[in-house]
C-alpha cells in the first residue's frame, strides 16, 4: 500500500491540476520595436487567447498559414484527457495500491512527452510550411518557433515558455516521479 | 591724421556699432532664461509629457491637443471645420455633423475648450468647445479624440460665453457675443435698443452619454455676453457672465461701447431657475436648430432639427437675476478655487475688481440695489466688492489660479502676466510675455483643485519670436514655471489657428483609458463588413456601393468593372485590422473629395462620380507596411450606354 502522506500528496496533486482548466498552459511572445504593447499568443487546454489575428496578419507575408483554432483537434481532446489524468489519480489515490501508481505516473509522463512531441511537430510545420507565392522569402529561413526558449526570427525575438498551467502540469509531474521515486524505494527497504 | 589713427577710429567706431546693434537685438527678447530651463522642458524619447494642453483653435475651428511642458504638438482634432486629411467634414459619416439650421456649413471660430469635471474638478472624459460664429457647441470624446456631437444654440448670434460647465458638469453654457431679434427676422437696424436681446442658453449634459439638450434659455437685456464661469463651493449653484456695450449702441462699438465706466458681471442663480423650469414656468418657442451625434459602433454621424425651445425672460425668474457694475468692457469673469471670489477682467479698466460671492448674497438679501436694467436689479459696486487690484497693468483680460492662493491675469495691452493674492489683492509679480496674451491657462486653472505648476500664455501677436515664414505668422504660446515665488519663463511654441482659451489636465487621467482600435466585431456600421469573404460590389439604380477591405497589404476587391459615367460610387471601406496604429487609407484618381483614413475596425465612405470613362487607378494612401505601395487597385469606368455588367474580383485563394 502507498504511504499515507503519499496518498494525500497525489490528491493534492490531482485537484491542483484541476487549476489548469482555468490557466494558459503555454507562453509565445514576440519582441519587435513597433510593438511596445508586446505581441504574442496563449495557448489553453482547449482554446488560444491573445493577439492571433495581429501574428497571423504578420505571418502572411513570409507565407506561413494561419493559425485557426477550430482546426486544431488537441484543444478539443486535451480538457478530456487531463480529465481522464486527474480521475484516474484521484482512484489511485484512494485506492492506494503502488501498482496503479507506478502506471498512472507513466501515463502522466506519457502524456507530457506525447504532448511535448506533439507541440514541436505543431510548430515546425507552422515554421516550415511556407506558401510559395509569399511576399517575402529569405533563402534558407525557416519560422519554426523554439519548445522552450528563446529564438530570433527575422525582426522578431519570439519566446516560448509554459504558462502557470504549464507550470502546474510540469511541477505536478515531477512531483508524482517523486513520490512515485520515495514508494518504490520505501518498498524495497522493506523486502 | 595718420593712416593709423584713421584705422583706429574705424575701429572704434565699429565697435560701437556692434555694441549697440546688440543692444538693439536683445531689447526685444526678453528676459533670458533660467539654465536649468531646458532640463524643466525636455521631454526624453519615448517618456511622456506631464500634462495635456487643449487649445482652442480660434479661426481654424479645430482643437490642437498639446503636451506640456514639451509644447509638443500631439494632435488635432477635427471639430467644427472639415478635415481632408481624416476627411472629417467630407465622408458620408462625417457630413451630418457639419450640418446646421443654414446648411452644411464647413468652418468656424472655436474659441473656448473647457474640460468635463466631477465635484468641480475636471475628469478627463469629455472636452466642450464652442463655434463662435454659427453657434454651436461640440463635444469630443477624449477616450477617442474624437466630435462625437454638435449642437447649434438657436436665438444665438456669436456663441462667445461658451461652453463653461458647472462643478458636477450638470450644465454646459451658451451666451451671445451679438444680442440679435429673438425669433431673427427683419427690423431696422436702428430698433437695436426695442428688438435685440442676449440669450443665455443652458444645456442638460446627460452623466452617462454626455450628450446635451438645451433645458431653457434665459432672454436678457441686449448687451454683449463676453465670458462666464460656474460658481462653485458656496457659490455653486450660480453662473457669472461677463457682458460689455451696456451702451446698447450697434455701430462703431470701439467708441460707442466703451464710453460707460462701468458695465456688468450678470450673476445667474441656475438652481433657482432649474426649480421653476421643473415647476412649469417658462414657455416653449418655436425655433430651428440641429442636434448631431457621431455613433462609434456605427461608425456614423445624424443629424436632427428640433422645433422648440424652452424661454424664461427676467419677470419668469424672479429673484434669479442681478447685474454686479464692473469696469469697465470685462471679457473674463472668473471664479477662484474657493467659490468665494468672481474676478472680473475689465479689459479698460486700470483695476481688476474682485467681487465677493458672501457680499453678493448679503446685498441681495439686504436689496442694496442701484436700479434695474429691463427688470433685473443692479447691486451696488461697492455693497459686492472684496476689493480691487491696484495698478496690475493694461488690458486686464482673463484670470486663472493656483493651489497657492494665487491669481494670474493676462495683459493684454502691457503684455504681461501679474500674479496677484487673491485675498490681499495685492501684485507678488509680474512677467513680460511676447506679445500681447489673450488667455492665460494653469493646470486645471478655473477648478476647484488647480495643479499649479505651470502656466501658459497664448498670446495674439508672434512677430520676431520664431524664423520668419512670411507675412502669415503661427500664434506662439509660452510655457511659464510658476511652481516658485517668481514666475519663470521656460519655451516658447508656436501653436494651431489662433488658440482662446484653453486647458490642461494631468495626463494619466487621459492617458489611461485612451481607445487604441475599434473592435471589428462591434462595428454596426450598415457598409461594414467583418471579413474579406463579404467584400463585394453591388448595383443599385445609377449607385454603385463598393463593400471594400483593407488589410495589410491589399484592398478587396482591387479590380472592379461595370462602373459606368455619371453613376454615384460609394467606396465603404472597412480596416479589418485590429492591430494598434495601422490605419489604412483610400483615395482614387480624379477624387474631387477628401480622401478616407480608416482606423482599425471603422468603416469610412466617400462618394465619387465619374465623369469620362477610362481606368482609374485607387490605393492607400497611409503607408501602412512594407507592401503599402502594392496596396492598390484599377476600376474600369464604361460609357453611360455600355453594357459592361459589375464585376469585381474577391482576392480568395491567392
Amino acid at each position: 500500500m502507498i504511504a499515507k502522506k503519499s496518498r494525500i500528496l497525489l490528491l493534492i496533486i490531482c485537484l491542483t491540476l484541476i487549476a489548469v482548466y482555468f490557466l494558459p498552459v503555454w507562453d509565445i511572445s514576440l519582441e519587435a520595436p513597433q510593438y511596445p504593447e508586446g505581441l504574442g499568443f496563449q495557448i489553453w487546454l482547449g482554446k488560444m487567447s491573445g493577439d492571433l489575428n495581429t501574428v497571423n496578419g504578420l505571418n502572411h507575408y513570409i507565407g506561413m498559414k494561419k493559425i485557426e483554432p477550430d482546426s486544431m483537434s488537441e484543444l478539443k481532446i486535451m480538457p478530456f484527457i487531463l480529465g481522464v489524468l486527474i480521475l484516474s489519480g484521484i482512484a489511485v489515490s484512494l485506492i492506494g495500491k503502488k501498482k496503479f501508481l507506478y502506471v498512472w505516473i507513466v501515463f502522466f509522463i506519457l502524456l507530457g512527452v506525447a504532448g511535448g512531441i506533439d507541440f514541436w511537430k505543431w510548430e515546425y510545420e507552422y515554421g516550415h510550411d511556407l506558401n510559395p507565392t509569399a511576399a517575402i522569402k529569405v533563402p534558407g529561413m525557416t519560422y519554426q518557433p523554439p519548445l522552450i526558449g528563446t529564438k530570433t526570427l527575422l525582426n522578431f525575438t519570439a519566446h516560448s515558455y509554459p504558462a502557470e498551467g504549464g507550470i502546474i502540469l510540469i511541477a505536478g509531474g515531477i512531483i508524482s516521479v517523486l513520490v512515485g521515486a520515495y514508494e518504490f524505494k520505501k518498498s524495497k527497504k522493506q523486502t | 591724421m595718420d593712416k593709423k589713427s584713421i584705422k583706429g577710429l574705424f575701429v572704434l567706431l565699429l565697435t560701437c556699432l556692434v555694441i549697440f546693434a546688440g543692444c538693439g537685438k536683445s531689447k526685444n527678447k526678453g528676459p533670458l532664461v533660467e539654465s536649468d530651463a531646458p532640463s524643466k522642458v525636455y521631454v526624453e524619447p519615448g517618456k511622456y509629457d506631464e500634462f495635456y494642453a487643449f487649445v482652442s483653435g480660434g479661426f481654424s475651428g479645430q482643437l490642437a491637443v498639446y503636451g506640456l511642458p514639451s509644447g509638443r504638438l500631439l494632435r488635432v482634432v477635427p471639430v467644427f471645420s472639415q478635415n481632408p486629411e481624416n476627411g472629417w467634414g467630407y465622408t458620408e459619416e462625417t457630413k451630418p455633423m457639419l450640418n446646421t439650421s443654414y446648411g452644411f456649413v464647413p468652418w468656424d471660430d472655436s474659441h473656448h475648450s473647457e474640460l468635463s469635471m466631477k465635484d468641480g474638478v475636471p475628469d478627463g472624459r469629455w472636452l466642450f468647445i464652442n463655434g463662435n460664429n454659427t453657434p454651436r457647441i461640440a463635444r469630443v470624446n477624449l477616450s477617442t479624440f474624437r466630435t462625437e456631437e454638435i449642437i447649434e444654440i438657436p436665438n444665438s448670434a456669436g456663441n462667445h460665453s461658451s461652453p463653461f460647465v458647472t462643478p458636477g458638469t450638470e450644465y454646459v453654457v451658451a451666451g451671445t457675443r451679438f444680442s440679435i431679434p429673438v425669433e431673427n427676422r427683419d427690423v431696422p437696424i436702428e430698433s437695436y435698443k426695442e428688438n435685440f436681446k442676449g440669450t443665455l442658453s443652458f444645456l442638460k449634459v446627460n452623466p452617462s452619454s454626455g450628450e446635451m439638450d438645451i433645458a431653457f434659455q434665459l432672454i436678457t437685456p441686449g448687451f454683449d455676453y463676453d465670458l462666464s464661469h460656474a460658481g462653485k463651493g458656496p457659490s455653486d449653484g450660480w453662473f457669472f457672465f461677463s457682458c460689455y456695450n451696456s451702451e446698447q449702441s450697434y455701430s462703431l462699438l470701439e467708441v460707442n461701447a466703451s464710453q460707460k465706466d462701468k458695465d456688468f458681471i450678470l450673476a445667474v442663480n441656475w438652481k433657482k431657475i432649474e426649480e421653476l423650469v421643473a415647476k412649469g414656468v417658462g414657455k416653449e418657442m418655436a425655433a430651428s436648430y440641429v442636434h448631431n451625434v457621431y455613433d462609434d459602433k456605427k461608425h456614423s454621424g445624424t443629424s436632427e432639427t428640433r422645433k422648440s425651445v424652452k424661454v424664461l425672460y427676467p419677470n419668469d425668474v424672479e429673484g434669479a437675476l442681478y447685474y454686479m457694475p464692473c469696469p469697465k468692457s470685462p471679457h473674463g469673469a472668473d471664479v477662484d478655487p474657493t467659490g468665494e471670489f468672481i474676478v472680473g477682467g475689465g479689459k479698460l479698466a486700470t483695476v481688476i475688481p474682485v467681487f465677493s460671492f458672501s457680499k453678493m448674497t448679503k446685498a441681495i438679501n439686504e436689496k442694496k440695489f442701484d436700479g434695474d436694467v429691463e427688470g433685473i436689479p443692479v447691486l451696488k459696486y461697492e455693497e459686492v466688492l472684496a476689493g480691487e487690484v491696484q495698478q496690475p497693468g493694461l488690458g486686464p483680460l482673463h484670470t486663472e489660479f493656483d493651489d497657492k492662493g494665487y491669481a494670474y491675469t493676462s495683459m493684454f495691452v502691457s503684455s504681461e502676466i501679474v500674479k496677484w493674492k487673491v485675498d490681499t489683492r495685492e501684485v507678488v509679480d509680474r512677467l513680460p510675455v511676447y506679445y500681447s496674451v489673450g488667455h492665460l491657462l494653469i493646470p486645471g486653472g478655473d477648478s476647484k483643485k488647480p495643479w499649479g505648476k505651470y502656466l501658459v500664455s497664448m498670446n495674439k501677436i508672434t512677430k520676431d519670436r520664431f524664423l520668419p515664414t512670411g507675412p502669415e505668422l503661427s500664434q506662439s504660446s509660452q510655457l511659464i514655471d510658476i511652481s516658485g515665488d517668481k514666475m519663470k519663463l521656460l519655451l516658447d511654441f508656436p501653436t494651431v489657428g489662433e488658440p482662446h482659451y484653453a486647458q490642461a489636465i494631468p495626463a494619466d487621467l487621459i492617458s489611461k483609458n485612451s481607445l487604441k482600435i475599434f473592435k471589428i466585431e462591434e462595428n454596426a456600421h450598415p457598409y461594414g463588413i467583418k471579413s474579406e469573404k463579404d467584400a463585394r460590389v453591388e448595383r443599385k439604380g445609377n449607385e454603385v456601393h463598393v463593400y471594400m477591405s483593407a488589410i495589410r497589404s491589399h484592398l478587396t476587391p482591387d479590380n472592379i468593372e461595370g462602373v459606368k459615367v455619371g453613376d454615384d460610387v460609394y467606396f465603404h471601406m472597412t480596416n479589418l485590422e485590429q492591430d494598434w496604429d495601422i490605419p489604412h487609407g483610400f483615395t482614387i484618381m480624379g477624387n474631387q473629395n477628401s480622401e478616407l483614413l480608416v482606423m482599425p475596425g471603422e468603416t469610412c465612405t466617400i462618394k465619387w462620380t465619374p465623369k469620362a470613362p477610362g481606368i482609374y487607378p485607387y490605393y492607400c494612401t497611409d503607408f501602412c507596411s512594407a507592401l503599402h505601395q502594392e496596396m492598390q487597385g484599377y476600376m474600369r469606368v464604361s460609357d453611360k450606354n455600355s453594357s459592361v455588367q459589375i464585376k469585381f474580383n474577391s482576392n480568395q485563394g491567392k
